[in-house]
């Protein structure tokens, strides 16, 4: 049998089966969906573009709060995490092997931290009563008389879910740029340094960035879907979706409240689609930017 | 001239020099590991030191008792807590070692293969590397239940096997294994598959294990497949049992001692198994990331 599979088809179609059931259809079906009214009980109904036109002229809570939110959030984690999985790569890539080794296991390891893992520890930490760790401190120090409610405080969870997500941004973008830097070619510095290359900030922007731009182009990607695709850290925080007074609401909550708490699925699938839109926009427009600076 | 400082990059030794790195990275770590730190920690303290004040950081006398409450508790629920350790471990297994299979021979055939649509087929996976899951969770419960996979294994596995990113790396990996390996394999009368298995997949562990390190990732922490694709409770995994105590304690009184404690217990559970796997793994995935660039 094995001594008879020569045909490409052996290999390409597995993978092509299981890429378009459950990634192509699934995208394709979000598309058509979003055209229609469909509660999960009925045949879904024909409605045109009235889910999108809604969306923008009369949800409040989508124009007001999920979309800034998203926005702010996209915009500070993103780009903020791209810069330190840079800097803390490079940094990595002038130490020694074994201490190297060391810090990035420990810089990766919030990466994999998830779901409950996740929701207990910040829960903790900042915990709206003397117990919380950082109101412990708080009050011990005198900053505040009385517990701050971090997590159900609108005030608050915005920001706390930028630091949690910041401290998860450390994952496979971060190891490709680590493997990028510590893989350019040394004679290319010696080269450079012969041309009359003054400095290693030169050096950086002259040698180890260009060298490394698929790396970077990879982080990027990385960077930019991360961002977007953790929308459950408000809910697990706050413990509610909606989080309060939407102060944490992100697209993806948004989709998951009228998908699945509402079932108002034609709705939802409006709303994945933008969330999908702007993720390619976003990841195109960093690519011109990338691409822009060889 | 000036001094050259290139050779700094990747030094074989410790030098005076990179002190100043360090006084970065330490208190970077720190906001890093002590996090990670504090999880293991927490997981086990005791009850009095749960909920003391003010809180102590590290635990002091360490116990078991989290983690046999929360095996007790799932018990009491009816199914017992191995069943879903039972159920994550075939479903992580199994989807691994599907994902690493399909997604090598679908790279083989990218990478060294021809046939039509091939450029295509690169293309679109590129795209879908921007792909987010969350936002098609509906249709894939419709496709889901239309193949009848409700209740069942697959449910759970077979939408996170086709990894675009997985795919995309091992790919990148196999372009750069020389042409000469295969020709003189083809000489000798080997068919593709033969070569694929005998040659290149010896070549490209480094590539599979990273492979197998997200794709452990992505299948051990899954939310959503056991919580909307199953509905027999003797099939779901650890990480639906494990949001359902979080929804229950998620309240702000029901916030206990013990509930915490259990919290705590299974967040180390889930933990552990991802970070022990990077450690063993960790030196390949950088060597397959040193390929992983997008042109």
């Amino acid at each position: 049998m094995i001594r008879k599979m020569n045909h490409p088809a052996w290999f390409f179609t597995p993978y092509v089966l299981l890429f378009v059931l459950f990634i192509v259809i699934p995208v394709l079906m979000a598309i058509g969906l979003s055209f229609t009214y469909f509660n999960t009980i009925e045949t879904p109904e024909y409605v045109g573009l009235r889910n999108y036109i809604e969306l923008i002229t009369r949800d409040e809570v989508f124009m007001q709060y999920v979309l800034p939110n998203t926005i702010k959030f996209a915009f500070i984690v993103g780009p903020v995490g791209y810069f330190f999985s840079f800097l803390l790569a490079w940094i990595l890539a002038q130490i020694p092997h074994k201490p190297r080794t060391i810090f990035a296991i420990i810089l990766y390891s919030p990466s994999m931290t998830a779901g409950v893992a996740m929701a207990v520890l910040w829960k903790v930490i900042f915990s709206g009563d003397r117990s919380g760790y950082i109101n412990a401190m708080l009050l011990d120090w005198g900053f505040v008389q009385e517990p701050i409610q971090f997590l159900t405080s609108p005030d608050y969870l915005m920001n706390i879910m930028i630091i949690v997500s910041l401290w998860t941004s450390m994952g496979v973008g971060f190891l490709a740029m680590l493997a990028g830097i510590l893989g350019i070619d040394q004679s290319l510095y010696e080269a450079a340094y012969m041309d009359g290359l003054k400095n290693r900030w030169q050096e950086i922007f002259y040698i180890t960035i260009p060298s490394m731009k698929p790396q970077m182009l990879f982080g990027a990607v990385m960077a930019v879907v991360g961002t977007f695709s953790v929308g459950a850290i408000g809910v697990q925080l706050s413990g509610n979706n909606p989080t309060p007074q939407y102060a944490g609401q992100l697209m993806v909550n948004h989709i998951e409240d009228f998908g699945f708490i509402r079932y108002l699925m034609g709705y939802a699938s409006a709303v994945s689609v933008i969330l999908l839109i702007i993720i390619y926009a976003i990841s195109k427009g960093t690519f011109s930017i990338l691409g822009e600076r060889n | 001239m000036s001094k050259f400082s290139g050779m700094k990059i990747n030094p074989k030794k410790f030098h005076r020099s990179q002190l100043k790195f360090y006084f970065v990275l330490v208190p970077m770590t720190a906001f890093f590991g002590l996090p990670i730190l504090f999880i293991f920690s927490h997981a086990f303290k005791p009850r009095n030191e749960l909920y003391a004040f003010p809180p102590r950081f590290l635990v002091r006398r360490p116990t078991f008792q989290n983690f046999r409450d929360l095996a007790e508790l799932a018990s009491n629920g009816g199914v017992p807590f191995s069943r879903y350790v039972f159920n994550s471990i075939v479903v992580a297994v199994l989807g691994v070692m599907l994902s690493i299979l399909v997604t090598s021979l679908a790279a083989y055939g990218l990478s060294k293969l021809h046939f039509r649509g091939k450029k295509l087929l690169f293309e679109i996976n590129t795209l879908a590397l921007m792909f987010v899951p969350i936002a098609v969770t509906i249709p894939r419960y419709i496709t889901i239940a239309r193949l009848g996979l409700i209740d069942s294994y697959m449910a759970l596995i077979l939408p996170l096997i086709a990894l675009p990113v997985g795919l995309f790396l091992v790919k990148q990996f196999i372009d750069q294994t020389p042409n000469e390996l295969i020709e003189s394999a083809k000489i000798d009368g080997a068919s593709e598959m033969e070569i694929f298995l005998k040659v290149i997949v010896p070549v490209i562990m480094p590539a599979l294990a990273t492979v197998a390190i997200l794709s452990f990732q992505i299948l051990w922490n899954d939310p959503i497949g056991p919580n909307l694709f199953i509905d027999d409770e003797a099939m779901k995994t650890l990480p639906f049992y494990f949001n359902t105590l979080v929804m229950q304690q998620g309240g702000a009184p029901a916030n206990t001692p013990a509930g915490q404690g259990m919290l705590a217990a299974a967040g180390l559970i889930m933990f552990v198994p991802s970070l022990i796997l990077f450690i063993f793994l960790q030196s390949k995935v950088i060597n397959t990331m040193a390929h992983s660039g997008i042109n």
